[in-house]
């Protein structure tokens, strides 16, 4: 499903990935784990295309495809999901029209008729309960005012709500409580299937007691320095990343 | 390149969507103002003498005035010598649709406002002016058998001069400053509306206003009074040919609520703004629009969405004298490529319990430069006054800019004043987000714009409020990258 070939970047002329080779399946959930600085949202905002974001050597592809040289909205459509590490505030756009206006744009690039407003609702009434958010939510602008908590567990909504083919869920974990942590584990733990894979970035091993990776991939100075199952990230936890250096 | 720089170059590829003229024979007089073009003007409209006494004297105190350099707005210094004064379609006083010219008929079609088709589905009644005599007028009888004026300026002058003759400046002086004492010398036409007694005025009145002539100025005279007990909203739009040269545009709009009078007014302006690569060609609009809340529980309503113009000088603003009174102001404005807007309102609260609202919402982007300039003054009688003001603004990249002066001015202790502002911009990151989700940075910058915009399109007429969201798409779109 994606692809990475000896991917070299980064950002502002500073080059920060220095050889990333990755090969996710479809219904495979790879976990990167790295520290700060280590290149994690660099690799995550290359492959969904921010602005910015340089490629100096290597490829990116999805489903076969070169996407290097796609729209970040193009990547989108075709089924690549980011949770956010720190999801965006836009006042004055309630969420409710905010992921509407997601949805259908989906649905029309897939042929599909767009969603009217009755239908979207019953729609994302079962998501919210997936999540378990209420549904005060969908009135409130997307992010405006919201916890830590409540923003991610939006993000895992908004996952639910699009079916991506590829979830990269980029330091998900952080900010949230137990509680939370559980809520957002179920929620993706139930989104997987065969077909959809998962790029789980963390900092740390607790996400991963919830969801279980199938491989762990250790970032360190912009490369990948070891991999393995997902017994590398208690390992890891246990030794610290300097057992690695 | 740079995301900034893309959102500029972006900017840059937007033409003008409505840039076409009608060619119709025109009357026209030769460039120039001296007494005698005044003279011609006020003949050529068979006014009464008074009416001539009362734009000469406005000329003369004009010659004695100086142009305002307050605003933070710039533009060439305007030669008044080579402006002509007057320009009338030839063909006038029809009865009907029927015996419109056809061009005329097609240039509204074009600018999807038909005629007839708002008669048939909208129930809105059409002053239609076009250059500066009103051409076309719908819904006459109907109002009539209400009791409803609703005309052309010139007709008004015509048939109730009494009611010409007692509010005309009434609002707005010839004194008043530099723009509104030309209008007063050179006006052309307009409208007028007058809601008798109790009368609920059983539709929305609305005028569409358009730029024509070549070297024309336009000089609009618009004056609308509601007696005790009425309520009036009016819908004033425009949009306007592609030009090379500037085009001046100096209206007047006095309105007058009486006891227990409601007047609503809106307006979506969307004139030429200039040429989106150089700034050149667009509309210069100086406009003067003010209301009085005479009598006690009366309300007066500016609500403004304003996206055309290269220059936009304009402060419509109430006087609240009677007690209880209550004036609103609601604006959006938006600035994009060369466009200059020093844009606000002024509350003047004489009465007591007077309540005033203004929420001014300005949207920059390009190299557009946006001015709120707002002034709230509490007079010593107006005893339990309060005002509330909000005024934000929006950029969107980073060579535009956001003014704001509000002025406070407070000579009664009892007053309760609020004032709040931000600025904000259209973040990358926000774009990013939507991009993320499959949204195109023009459908994102939409979005967040009509987000940011609600608390005024709430405000609007429903069929303007639908016209004036896809107007802001229009003016923003390709203003990111």
């Amino acid at each position: 499903m994606l692809e990475i070939k000896n991917l070299y970047g980064g950002v502002e002329g500073k080059t920060i990935l220095n050889g990333i080779n990755l090969s996710i399946k479809p219904g495979e959930m790879h976990a990167i784990m790295g520290r700060n600085g280590s290149g994690k949202s660099t690799l995550s905002n290359i492959i969904t295309g921010r602005d910015g974001y340089m490629v100096t050597k290597g490829d990116v592809l999805f489903n076969g495809e070169s996407i290097l040289d796609w729209s970040p909205e193009a990547r989108a459509l075709a089924g690549i999901f980011m949770s956010f590490q720190y999801p965006v505030v836009i006042p004055g756009v309630n969420n409710t029209y905010f992921l509407k206006a997601a949805l259908n744009a989906k649905r029309k690039n897939a042929g599909k008729k767009e969603l009217d407003a009755v239908g979207f609702l019953k729609l994302i009434k079962e998501k919210l309960k997936e999540v378990d958010m209420d549904p005060k939510y969908l009135q409130r602008a997307v992010n405006d005012g919201f916890s830590g908590g409540e923003k991610k567990r939006n993000e895992i909504l908004q996952m639910l709500t699009l079916e991506p083919k590829l979830a990269i869920l980029d330091e998900t974990d952080s900010g949230l409580d137990i509680d939370a942590l559980k809520i957002v584990a179920d929620g993706v733990n139930r989104y997987r299937n065969s077909n959809r894979s998962f790029l789980v970035i963390t900092h740390y091993q607790r996400l991963l007691n919830y969801i279980e990776p199938d491989f762990v991939h250790v970032l360190i100075d912009g490369k990948f320095v070891k991999s393995g199952g997902k017994e590398l990230a208690l390992e890891l936890e246990e030794k610290g990343y300097n057992w690695l250096e | 390149m740079s995301n900034e720089q893309k959102i500029i170059d972006d900017n840059l590829k937007k033409d003008y969507e409505y840039g076409f003229v009608t060619d119709i024979e025109s009357e026209t007089l030769p460039p120039g103002l001296n007494e005698n073009v005044i003279r011609i003007i006020s003949a050529k409209k068979e006014e009464p003498e008074w009416l001539l006494n009362w734009r000469l004297k406005a000329y003369r105190h004009w010659l004695k005035m100086e142009e305002p350099k307050w605003s933070k707005v710039v533009y060439p210094e305007i030669d008044f010598q080579a402006i002509s004064y007057f320009s009338a379609p030839k063909k006038k006083e029809l009865a009907s649709l029927d015996e419109v010219d056809p061009d005329l008929l097609a240039t509204y079609t074009k600018l999807g406002i038909p005629l007839e088709e708002q008669k048939m589905l909208s129930g809105v009644a059409v002053d239609a002016v076009f250059d500066s005599v009103s051409i076309a007028t719908t819904f006459k009888e109907e109002l009539k058998k209400a009791g409803v004026i609703f005309g052309s300026f010139s007709d008004a002058v015509k048939n109730y001069p009494e009611l010409i003759q007692k509010y005309l400046g009434s609002v707005v002086p010839y004194t008043d400053n530099y723009y509104a004492a030309l209008n007063s010398a050179v006006f052309t036409d307009g409208s007028f509306v007058y809601i008798p007694k109790g009368v609920r005025c059983p539709m929305e009145l609305s005028t569409y206003f358009r730029i024509n002539e070549a070297n024309t100025g336009q000089f609009e005279r618009t004056l609308i009074i509601a007696d005790e007990g009425s309520y009036v909203s009016y819908l004033e739009g425009c949009t306007a040919p592609q030009r090379d040269e500037n085009q001046l545009h100096a209206a007047v709009v006095e309105l007058v609520a009486h006891k227990d009078a409601t007047i609503k007014y809106s307006t979506v302006q969307n004139w030429y703004p200039g040429h989106p690569k150089t700034g050149t060609g667009g509309i210069y609009n100086f406009v003067t629009k003010r209301g009085i809340c005479l009598e006690e529980n009366s309300r007066i309503s500016w609500t403004q969405v304003e996206t055309g113009s290269a220059v936009t000088w304009k402060y419509p603003s109430c006087i609240l004298k009677g007690d209880n009174s209550v004036g609103e102001f609601y604006s959006v404005a938006v600035t994009n490529n060369f466009q200059q807007a020093d844009t606000g309102t002024k509350m003047i609260h004489l009465g007591k319990n007077t309540k005033s609202t203004i929420i001014s919402k300005g949207i920059s982007a390009g190299k557009g430069q946006q001015t709120y300039r707002g002034e709230v003054k509490i007079m010593k009688g107006a005893e339990n006054a309060r005002n509330f003001s909000q005024c934000d603004s929006i950029l969107i990249g980073n060579q535009c800019g956001a003014h704001t002066f509000p002025y406070i001015d407070v000579r009664n202790p009892s007053a309760k004043m609020e004032h709040e502002a931000t600025t904000s911009n259209i973040g990358e990151d926000q774009l990013f987000y939507c991009n993320q989700r499959g949204i195109s940075s023009d459908d994102a910058v939409s979005m967040i714009v009509n987000g940011f915009c609600k608390d005024v399109f709430k405000e609007l007429p429903m069929e303007f409020a639908v016209e004036a969201t896809k107007l802001m798409e229009v003016s923003l779109e390709g203003s990111v990258g």
